[in-house]
This record gives structure tokens, C-alpha cells and sequence, in this order.
């Protein structure tokens, strides 16, 4: 796991964008890191909020969570799991070329990122329509096929909604930032010296990856044996 | 303390300051400023805290007669309201979002916060949550209690829950945002020479406080959102009907809110620190202990939450444990109590206005903290549960404590933030008023508690009558007692003698500049040199 | 740190390719486990596969490795304060009905309780 350490031209430092009540480019970039990972930690815990709900309702009500799992659709949720990944994948390759002053593969891998963002949202969307049409949305049209499970099995769709509707809205956050990330490639705002928000808006896009990689086991796949 | 090159400040005859370097409602709405934002927040806190002190003057009215004056309904919504106002849109940013907000930057030596412009996004996040919340108010009101308890919040409540919900979840995120900014602030922001066991007790506390608003709070933004969509759309996730469990609410909500209660406490006791030394011309006695006490409470209060679900049917066993640990936070706290009056002791203690609500807070304090054991007991809580004796010791810790260590940071600052000193016979008696209407209002219901009166009731039986009298009177002293300052403190604004760069002598960072401070703070990065507190004789300070 | 500039970590490609490849394949493993009966151990599998997948991300994708000790504390503590909601509430679930079978008034008709 060799990294290179590549040495700032003093000649570039006027690229660095240092804001006025900071003294060095390093402190600067420490205190950005710093601050999105202090961000993530409470997102962490909102998140972490609706996963205890999740245990708790899963331990007491156990064979009605189990049957859910024969409503979700693996393949789909599968799908978007590699889907994430391969998102993921591209938007460490986008920090890369930042940190390269690579505009061009910058703005490549940004667009790839969207591209596969969004297919991310078309699938779940796709997954919402037919929890409507199944008569599977809690509150409004909720009519489960197994009559004794009506009740529980409504506590774990309306998480699954929750949850994934939660983490929905953080990607449609996160394709609008990526689309701020575009526009300033596109100016030429960002090179060796500045490419902190690239750096922090990737964080934000993996920690968002983080959480999907919990949510489909345990909303897709637990109970799904026979 | 510190060694900094600074521009004398009698030089100039109309010197340059935050205050005066712009002009116009766009140099302050856009500011970015940490010190300008610090005055935004105090006006805007000021003004929420008027509207829930008016609301106890109400209830405080209805509860003249043993009948009650309002309808039930009317009183319930009275004190839900004020519950809701106090906690999340005035305890809860008042020290960090003002005083901490104004200072920490200057005590570590930095230009401003580590995220100026996050910082003003709080404000503004602030502000809108606060209309949401004045919305419900217009509205009716909420009357659920401020704790929002499902399924009757959810289910049943036919007032305004969820405008109200949702403004507190609003103001959350940015007391998240303050909070960071802190962390981020302490972590990477000190001047050189700023080592952590160089850095004054009020940022450590603030420091502390920032580490629960950040992991606390989003628990808090998520079950108000799953209470949202119960009462919406009744999914069931908090309702026993459905097979909900209405006690899952209660964990997830005293997991933010439990927490939230030393968010309030803990600024108070960092600015008591400041006062205390400064005051007695030592050096806080133990700063290692103090400084390790604050991070201490930290880290327990996230462990205690249960003690405020002894009576739900949650687990015995996990209670006995929430009992147990609920006790230890009486260490940390207790410390700090010793350290402060270890710090007076063989000191030159001179009773100027700050010192004077720093003594308030300390006893009043000790107090409520002492009572606080009583309700973390197992046995006796069954007793004293939902009682006069709760809502009488979380306003000996908010009230006496908080409000106290506010009014008295305020006094001790001011001269700093505004560069006038304030009329000094008329804010002693305004301290001693606040002390007198405050036990008179508050410790009737201590004994009104132990003989079984319950919280939330518009009415009671005629024998309570005489001190729930005595407590309403008591309510207007006090409540004259904060109108005084809020007087004179506006008329020092012009008319105030110049206070100096040091009125006080005091140690630190801030007092070394100018008052009020330029734009940045300092010409020169200061290079620290000396640990906090260097108390020398007075003479030396003070010319 | 010298005058304070950049400190750039810049990772192998081929890294970021093997990593993306390893959880593809942990994708494919946890989908397929899902099939198999482990009874119990079904959910253990997922979570220790979900776990070792967020690992990875947060370890090279997100540069964790990279970072200073002071983050890596922070990443910590806040899946421990994660780890003190969901353990505590759960020890409430769980001990709630430990109590009640040594209740006498339960099971004694003299008690008043009719069962």
C-alpha cells in the first residue's frame, strides 16, 4: 500500500485558495477533514436511531420481519448494490485526478458517478412502484397477504421505508453536490494544491455507500432462506 | 498571559472594531463574522426567552387558585410551550451560541471559528426553527409536554405537534452545526504555544459540550421523524394498539435528551471556572481535574438516560444499572464544586456582579444536583416521580445553575463584547433579586413535591394553596429581577462609561485585546507562553 | 509540515480496482449465503460480511489509513456511542421479562390477582 507523497511547487501556492483565518494550506485542509468526519459521525447516529428501531422491533417480532423478506426484491437490491460500489469506485478515481490536477479524468469520473447515482434511483424507484402496487406502503395502502403478520410486518416496511427513503434523499443530496463538484472542475477551481471539496463530498458519497451495504442484508436478504 | 504585539488601544480616538468596521442590516445578515453572529444569537435567544417566561407568568397566574384561572387545555399548552421554548431555543444554544460563540475563538487565539460560514448557517437554521415553533404557538400550541411522549403526541394530541416537532428538529441541526464548528475550532484552530493543558476552563467545557451536541442531537432529528410519519400516517412504529412500543420513543428521545441536559449545565460551569478565578486572583485549583471532569460528564451522561423511565415498565435490571450509573455523574460534578470553592479558599475574593451570580450557581447548583441524587435513587424516584420535586430540581440546574452562569458571563463579558461597563449598584441588586425570586419561586415546590403534588396539573387540592401563592410570588421577583439587566445593560450600550481592554484584570487571551475586538481578533498571531489563570498580585494586572 | 503545505496520499490504481473487486465478490457471497440455512448464524454471516464491506471503504475508499490518528479516535468513537444506543436500549428488551416469574402475587390466588 505505497502512496506518493507529491512535494506542492511553491509556485502553484496561489492556487491553494487559503482562507483568511487560516495560517497554513495543511491546517486549513486538517480542519476540512476533520469537520466532515465530526459531520458523518452524526450522521451516523440519525441513521444509527432508525437500525435500534430496527433490532428492537426485529427481536420482538421476528417471523413476521423474516416473512417481509419474500417482498423484497434481491435481484433489484442487488443490482444497486453493485451499482453503489461501482459508484464508489469512480468517485475515489475522481479525488484521484483532483489530486493529480487531471481535470479531464476529474470531470470523467464525476459524470460516472452521476450516471451510476442515478441508476441507483431509477432502480429504487422502480422497487417503490411495486411495494404500491403490491399494496405494501404502510399507513396508506397496507394489505399484507399473511392476515397474522398485518401489524408487525407494517412496523418493518415502514422502516424499509424510512431507512431506504432516508438514504434515497441523501443520494439526491449527494448528485446535487456532485454537480457542484462538475461546474467547478469545469472552471478549473480545483489541482494539487485545492482539492478539498472533491476530497470531502467523496467522503460523503462512500459513508452514503456505508450505510446501503447494511441496509440490504438486513432488509433484503435476512429470512429470505427456505 | 501570552505575549502578543498589539496596537495600544488609547491611541486612536475612534477606533476601528466588529461592531463599527461595517454599517447596514447586509454587514449583519451576511456577516461571517464569529462576534457579529455571537450578537445575532444573543438577541435572537434574548427574544425566545421573553416568549417563555411570559408563558410561565400565565401558568404561574392559573396556579394562584387551586381551580385554576385557564381551562386545562389552555394550561397544558401553556407549559408545553414554555418547556419547548426554554430547552431548545434558549438553554440549549444560550452559553455555547453567545458567549462560546464570541469567545472560543479569541481564547484559543484564532481569526474566527473553523468554519465561519457554517457558523452563520446556524443562525439562520436557528431561525427558521424558531418560526416553525412560534407557528405552533400562533396556532394554539402544543400540549403534549415539551417531551413529545408517543403515542399521545402521535395519536391522540389535537394541537399543533407537528409544526412544533418539527421546529425543534430544525433548531437541532444547528446546535449540531455549532457544536462541530467547536470541535473542529479546539481541535485545529489554537495559536501556538495553545497546548490543551494551556487552554481556559470554558473552552474545555464548551469543548465538551460541542462532543454531545454532535453525537446526541441526530438521535434526536430521527425519532421526531419517526414520530412525524406516526402521526401521519399511524404506521404503528410508537403505538401499542399496532404493536408499536411507545417506550422505544422514550429510549431514543432521553438518548438525545439526557445528554441535552449537560449541553445546558456544562457551558454554565466553564464560564463559573472563568468567574471564580478571576474573582479570587488564583488559579482554578485542580485544572486538571476540572478540565477531565467536564469530559467526564460528557461521556457518562450518554449512559444515564434510563433514570427518566423508571416508571415506564422498562427492564428492573436495566433500570438498577441506570440508577447506578446515574450516581456516578455526581462525581465529576461534585469535583467541580470543590475545585470552585478550593479555588476561593486563601483567595482575594472581591464581589463585583459576575462573582456575585457565580455564588448564586454554586449553591444553587449544589442544590439541584443534591436533589438530583434523590430522583437517580430507584426507591425514592417512585416517590418523587412526576412531582413538584422534579420540576423544582431541573430549575435549581437550569435555572439557578444555567440562567445564573448566563447572567453572570454576560456581566463578565460584556465589557468585552460592547466596550461599555454597565451601571455596577444596579446590576448588584438585579443579582440579589434574581437570587431571592428564584428560591422563593422554586423551593415552595420542592416541598409542594415531597408531599405529592404532580407536575402538569391546572388544578389542585385547596391545602397547596399558600405555597403555590408563595411560588407565583416569587415568579415576579424573579421575573423583575431579569427585566433590570435586560434595562440597563441597553441604556450602558450609549451611555456606559469605557471599559479598557482589562477592566476586570482578568486573565486570558480575550482580555488582552481591544474591547471591543477588531474583525479578527488579533493584528499578530498571538504566541501563547504561560498555562491559563496566571493570576499575579493585582497591581500588576490592573493600570 | 514543513511551511505548512499539502501532505497528498495518492493511491495505486490498482488498489482502488482490487478493493472494488473485493466487494463485488462480498456482494456476490452475502446474497448467496442468504440461500443457505445457517439457522441463527444466517444474520451473523451477513453482518460480519456488511461489516468487513464497510471496512474496506471506509479504509481505502475513504482514506482512513491515510488519516491521523485523531480521525481515526473520532471514527471510532462514534461507532462505540452507535454501539452505547443499540446495547443499552437492547438491554431493556431483553431483561424485561427476566422479573416476572418470581412475582408471588402472580400465582397466588390469596394476592388478589386472578389469572
Amino acid at each position: 500500500m505505497a502512496e506518493t507523497i507529491t512535494p506542492v511547487k511553491e509556485a502553484a501556492v496561489e492556487n491553494i485558495r487559503l482562507r483568511h483565518h487560516f495560517a497554513t494550506p495543511a491546517q486549513q485542509m486538517d480542519a476540512a477533514t476533520l469537520g466532515m468526519w465530526t459531520f458523518l459521525i452524526t450522521e451516523v447516529l440519525f441513521f444509527g436511531g432508525m437500525f435500534a428501531s430496527y433490532a428492537v422491533y426485529r427481536n420482538l417480532y421476528l417471523g413476521a420481519f423474516a416473512s417481509t423478506s419474500e417482498y423484497m426484491n434481491v435481484v433489484l437490491g442487488g443490482t444497486n448494490t453493485a451499482v453503489l460500489i461501482c459508484s464508489s469506485l469512480t468517485m475515489v478515481l475522481a479525488v484521484r485526478a483532483a489530486q493529480l490536477s487531471n481535470r479531464r479524468h476529474t470531470m470523467l469520473f464525476l459524470v460516472l458517478t452521476m450516471i451510476f447515482g442515478t441508476a441507483f434511483l431509477v432502480i429504487k424507484g422502480v422497487e417503490y412502484h411495486a411495494k404500491w402496487v403490491e399494496h405494501l406502503v404502510p399507513g396508506f395502502n397496507f394489505h399484507y397477504p399473511i392476515p397474522q403478520f398485518q401489524q408487525h410486518a407494517q412496523i418493518l416496511f415502514f422502516l424499509y421505508f424510512m431507512m431506504t427513503g432516508m438514504h434515497a434523499l441523501h443520494m439526491i443530496v449527494g448528485l446535487g453536490l456532485l454537480t457542484y463538484l462538475l461546474v467547478q472542475a469545469y472552471r478549473r477551481v480545483f489541482n494539487a494544491n485545492y482539492f478539498a471539496p472533491v476530497e470531502m463530498i467523496g467522503l460523503y458519497w462512500h459513508f452514503v455507500d456505508i450505510v446501503w451495504i447494511f441496509l440490504f442484508p438486513l432488509l433484503y436478504l435476512i429470512g429470505h432462506r427456505k | 498571559m501570552a505575549t502578543i504585539a498589539q496596537g495600544t488601544p488609547e491611541i486612536a480616538a475612534q477606533e476601528v472594531n466588529y461592531l463599527n468596521v461595517e454599517h447596514g442590516w447586509k454587514s449583519w445578515l451576511f456577516t461571517t463574522d464569529h462576534k457579529r453572529i455571537a450578537i445575532l444569537y444573543l438577541i435572537s435567544i434574548t427574544l425566545m426567552f421573553f416568549v417563555g417566561g411570559f408563558m410561565a407568568v400565565l401558568f404561574r397566574i392559573n396556579l394562584l387558585e387551586p381551580e385554576g384561572i385557564f381551562s386545562a387545555e389552555t394550561y397544558n399548552r401553556l407549559f408545553s410551550m414554555h418547556g419547548i421554548i426554554m430547552v431548545f431555543f434558549f438553554l440549549v444554544p444560550s452559553i455555547p451560541a453567545t458567549l462560546a460563540n464570541f469567545l472560543i475563538p479569541i481564547m484559543v487565539g484564532a481569526k474566527d471559528l473553523a468554519f465561519p460560514r457554517v457558523n452563520l448557517l446556524s443562525w439562520y437554521i436557528y431561525v427558521i426553527g424558531a418560526f416553525l415553533t412560534m407557528y405552533a404557538v400562533i396556532r394554539g400550541g402544543v400540549d403534549t409536554g415539551w417531551t413529545f411522549y408517543a403515542p399521545y403526541s402521535s395519536t391522540y394530541s389535537n394541537s399543533y405537534v407537528l409544526a412544533a416537532a418539527f421546529g425543534v428538529f430544525t433548531a437541532g441541526f444547528s446546535s449540531i452545526l455549532t457544536g462541530l464548528n467547536f470541535i473542529v475550532t479546539v481541535h485545529k484552530m489554537r495559536a501556538p504555544g495553545m497546548s490543551w493543558s494551556r487552554l481556559p476552563l470554558f473552552v474545555w467545557s464548551n469543548y465538551a459540550t460541542g462532543l454531545i451536541q454532535v453525537l446526541g442531537t441526530p438521535v434526536l432529528a430521527i425519532v421526531l421523524l419517526l414520530l412525524a410519519f406516526e402521526r401521519i400516517a399511524h404506521v404503528g412504529i410508537f403505538d401499542p394498539n399496532i404493536g408499536g412500543d411507545p417506550i422505544l420513543f422514550q429510549h431514543l428521545f432521553w438518548f438525545y435528551s439526557h445528554p441535552a441536559v449537560y449541553i445546558m449545565i456544562l457551558p454554565g460551569m466553564g464560564v463559573i471556572s472563568e468567574i471564580v478565578s478571576c474573582f479570587s486572583r488564583k488559579r482554578v485549583f485542580g485544572y486538571n481535574f476540572v478540565a477531565f471532569s467536564s469530559m467526564a460528564i460528557a461521556v457518562l451522561s450518554f449512559v444515564v438516560w434510563g433514570h427518566h423511565m423508571f416508571l415506564t415498565g422498562q427492564s428492573v435490571y436495566t433500570s438498577i444499572a441506570f440508577s447506578f450509573l446515574s450516581m456516578m455523574v455526581a462525581v465529576p460534578s461534585a469535583i467541580k464544586v470543590f475545585n470552585w470553592t478550593a479555588t476561593m479558599y486563601k483567595g482575594s475574593v472581591s464581589f463585583d456582579t459576575p462573582m456575585l451570580y457565580a455564588f448564586g450557581f454554586i449553591g444553587l447548583f449544589t442544590i439541584g444536583g443534591l436533589t438530583g441524587l434523590h430522583l437517580a435513587t430507584l426507591g425514592t424516584d417512585i416517590a418523587l416521580h412526576g412531582t413538584y420535586f422534579i420540576v423544582a430540581h431541573f430549575h435549581y440546574v437550569m435555572v439557578g445553575g444555567m440562567v445564573m452562569a448566563f447572567m453572570g458571563g454576560l456581566h463578565f463579558w460584556w465589557p468585552k463584547m460592547t466596550g461599555r461597563m454597565y451601571p455596577e449598584a444596579w446590576s448588584k441588586f438585579a443579582a440579589l433579586i434574581v437570587f431571592i425570586g428564584f428560591n422563593l419561586t422554586f423551593f415552595p415546590q420542592f416541598i409542594l413535591g415531597y408531599m405529592g403534588m404532580p407536575r402538569r396539573y391546572h388544578a389542585y387540592p385547596p391545602e397547596f394553596q399558600a405555597l403555590n401563592v408563595l411560588s407565583t410570588a416569587g415568579a415576579s421577583i424573579l421575573g423583575i429581577g431579569y427585566l433590570i439587566p435586560m434595562v440597563y445593560l441597553i441604556w450602558s450600550l450609549k451611555n456606559g462609561p469605557k471599559a479598557g481592554p482589562n477592566p476586570w484584570g482578568a486573565a486570558g487571551l480575550e482580555w488582552q485585546i481591544q474591547s471591543p475586538p477588531t474583525t479578527f481578533n488579533f493584528d499578530e498571531t498571538p504566541i501563547v507562553t504561560e498555562e491559563a489563570y496566571n493570576y499575579g498580585p493585582l497591581e500588576e494586572v490592573v493600570g | 509540515m514543513s511551511a505548512g503545505l499539502l501532505h497528498v496520499h495518492i493511491p495505486k490504481v490498482r488498489t482502488l480496482v482490487l478493493v472494488w473487486l473485493a466487494l463485488i465478490c462480498l456482494t456476490g457471497l452475502t446474497t448467496g449465503a442468504s440461500y443457505v440455512d445457517l439457522g441463527w448464524m444466517n444474520i451473523v454471516v451477513a453482518l460480519l460480511i456488511a461489516v468487513s464491506k464497510a471496512s474496506l471503504v471506509a479504509w481505502i475508499f475513504m482514506g482512513v489509513r491515510n488519516t491521523t490518528t485523531l480521525t481515526k479516535l473520532f471514527v471510532v468513537a462514534g461507532l462505540v456511542w452507535l454501539g452505547i444506543m443499540i446495547l443499552i436500549t437492547f438491554s431493556d428488551y431483553s431483561s424485561r421479562t427476566w422479573t416476572y416469574q418470581a412475582q408471588p402475587w402472580a400465582t397466588n390466588p390469596a394476592g388478589g390477582t386472578s389469572r
